[in-house]
């Protein structure tokens, strides 16, 4: 895949709710290997994108291609080749309750990959030394493990087979500024290690700032604005401008030219 | 795949180790069988004749976590008994994987404990026990708590939850009368049909609407509701308390200065000691006309002459019986329910496990619970 194709290609999407359009006519794209953030105010219909990329929203019109197909278009098969691509970390974390840590983990090995219990065991402990956590960890259940901890098992789960791109709902929402920014960082890392493409839901501006490459907004269904972090301070739109130069927003950006 | 994805090749006293294709996820099962192939035969690390190992992966097409963890777990092969292992042809993407993967699995992961079966196995019995001697405590606990609730609702009887009271009750009396009559009524024409069957024998299907009369007003009607409430209304209820507690909604209400017990427990149970007898009653009622219809359609007997043997069969007493039990079996549903659904922890199995637990315990519970009036009736003689 050449760098100019991008690897989701959202167009004339429309998506809504009984009488309620969510999503009106909206068009984007995610470039390979980036980590674009997307904003908007809450009800704006950022969930409601992501959800619908991933197939879990239907949509009433356009087309969504991910990784150059659109899962309407294909059969069963390889719709689900094309999810094992992808990686989803969800609002609470969404693991699943009754299984440790490290099944969990190892869930999305065992349905899609016929390699031995030594391997995955030790997969899985490489992912949660990857996310920063250790191995003593893995046979806890979530139900034990705290806020920040809940995120870093579901992105080692969001990983564990090695996605191609990763959609993260809220990642940074309800951690402490410190877990906050340790978490941006490990996305940043390991979005250089492994080369994959994040898409990222985020209310957090100091995410905006320190780990994305490219932001788009959304604004009455459609993408106000869209580009670097500069080109958000420099937008005219009513909203991307109270948003980014608000008194939290330009706060930030001075401390950041500071530096 | 076709093509192999690592091959050896032994030069002098040094194995040169070629890698090719793609060592991805999809790849790993057959990449990982090359290596304990190459690693546990002659050539492995183990063996006298290789001092080092080179290992070329400039073939590699792609390279991800899993292909980057088993290239280190073939390294260490060679550097955990303190030999070479030279790795060459790595492109930058890949040789940061790897520099990656270099410091996990280091430590041995925590190894589970081999337990003596027969230990466990008493143990097992152990934790039962107490378990068991748990639940009872909790259930003493909530009849202490609900008891303390009610008082003080006594004393101040403005705070007491009437809207939820009405609530509940529409949900645990109302909305359960057209199941719980129709199996009671289903039930009475069973006995019924059975009894004139076996009475036919001596000449005696008369009796069968003493029998019917009886059993039903003491025994079945009673039973019969309170298991389906308990099936019906305490499974709701824990489930309820429990989801509520999951979401910590509990914990809202009580930093809001309320109690859990006095706002949540408490109607309910309220509602289940004013419901059972109101439903035990129409259960019996229901089970008496489908015991006289089958009487009538299948045993010959008229209506008329039913209804006269019911009068001289039964007394009030019988039908007391019955009714005194019911708001007990009430109380003791209701107790298991929410002491059970507020035992509920973080998961969504132990949701389930509560679950099950306050349907068996609780019927478990009301047929212990009528042994015991079955004795005390006895002895007072009714």
């Amino acid at each position: 895949m050449s760098d100019k194709t991008p690897v989701i290609k959202v167009r004339d999407l429309v998506v809504g709710f009984g009488a309620q359009t969510v999503l009106d006519h909206l068009d984007m794209d995610v470039r390979p290997s980036e980590i674009l953030g997307v904003v908007g105010a809450s009800g704006a219909g950022k969930s409601v994108l992501l959800r619908t990329i991933i197939g879990l929203i239907p949509r009433r019109q356009g087309t969504i291609e991910v990784l150059g197909k659109d899962f309407e278009r294909v059969g069963e098969e390889e719709r689900r080749a094309l999810e094992r691509r992808w990686g989803v970390l969800f609002q609470q974390g969404a693991l699943f309750s009754s299984l440790t840590v490290k099944q969990n983990i190892q869930f999305p090995m065992r349905e899609n990959l016929e390699i031995s219990q030594r391997l995955m065991d030790e997969m899985a402990f490489a992912k949660l030394e990857m996310v920063g956590l250790s191995p003593r960890d893995g046979d806890k259940f979530p139900s034990e493990l705290s806020g920040g901890m809940t995120k870093r098992v579901a992105l080692a789960r969001a990983l564990a087979l090695d996605p191609e791109i990763v959609f993260l709902d809220e990642p940074t929402s309800g951690l402490d500024p410190i877990s906050a920014g340790d978490f941006d960082e490990l996305i940043r890392t390991l979005q250089q290690t492994l080369g994959i493409t994040v898409f990222m839901v985020t209310h957090d501006l100091e995410s905006l700032y320190t780990a994305c490459d490219r932001i788009a907004v959304l604004a009455d269904g459609k993408l106000a604005a869209e580009g670097p972090i500069s080109a958000m301070l420099e937008s005219e739109h009513p909203w991307v401008k109270t948003y980014f130069q608000g008194k939290r927003g330009s706060n930030l950006a001075d401390r950041e030219l500071v530096q | 795949m076709s093509e192999a994805l690592l091959s050896q090749k032994l030069v002098g006293d040094r194995l040169e180790l070629t890698a090719r294709g793609l060592w991805t996820a999809p790849h790993a099962a057959e990449l990982e069988a090359e290596i304990n192939r190459i690693t546990g035969g002659s050539a492995g690390a183990k063996s006298e004749k290789t001092t080092d190992v080179a290992i070329d992966m400039a073939g590699v097409r792609e390279l991800d976590t899993f292909g980057a963890w088993l290239l280190e777990r073939l390294t260490r092969q060679w550097t955990n008994v303190g030999r070479d292992a030279v790795v060459t042809g790595l492109p930058q993407h890949g040789a940061d994987l790897v520099e990656e993967m270099h410091g996990v699995n280091r430590e041995a992961p925590p190894r589970p404990e081999h337990k003596n079966p027969i230990v466990s196995f008493l143990a097992a019995i152990g934790r039962g026990t107490t378990g068991f001697a748990g639940s009872f405590h909790t259930f003493a606990q909530m009849l202490g708590e609900t008891g303390i609730a009610a008082a003080r609702v006594l004393f101040r009887p403005s705070e007491y939850r009437l809207t939820s009271t009405v609530h509940q009750f529409d949900r645990v009396a109302l909305q359960a009368v057209p199941i719980i009559v129709l199996i009671t009524f289903l039930i009475g024409a069973i006995v019924a049909q059975q009894g004139i069957f076996h009475f036919r024998k001596f000449g005696a299907e008369l009796y069968a609407v003493d029998l019917v009369g009886i059993l039903v007003l003491r025994e079945i009607g009673v039973l019969i509701v309170a298991i389906m409430v308990a099936g019906r209304s305490g499974s709701s209820y824990t489930a309820e308390l429990g989801s509520m507690k999951m979401r910590e909604e509990l914990d809202a209400l009580r930093t809001m200065g309320f109690d859990p017990v006095e706002v949540l427990v408490l109607p309910r149970i309220i509602v289940l000691i004013i419901a059972m007898p109101a439903l035990t009653f129409l259960g019996s009622m229901a089970a008496l006309y489908g015991g006289g219809l089958v009487a009538w359609l299948y045993g010959g007997i008229s209506p008329d002459i039913y209804i006269a043997r019911l009068t001289e069969a039964i007394s009030l007493t019988h039908f007391s019986v019955g009714m005194i039990k019911a708001p007990f079996m009430g109380l003791v549903i209701g107790l298991v329910a929410c002491a059970e659904g507020l035992r509920v922890k973080g998961s969504a199995e132990s949701l389930g496990i509560q679950t099950t637990k306050s349907v068996v315990e609780s019927i478990f519970l009301v047929i212990v619970l009528d042994g015991l009036f079955a004795i005390f009736f006895a002895s007072i003689g009714m």
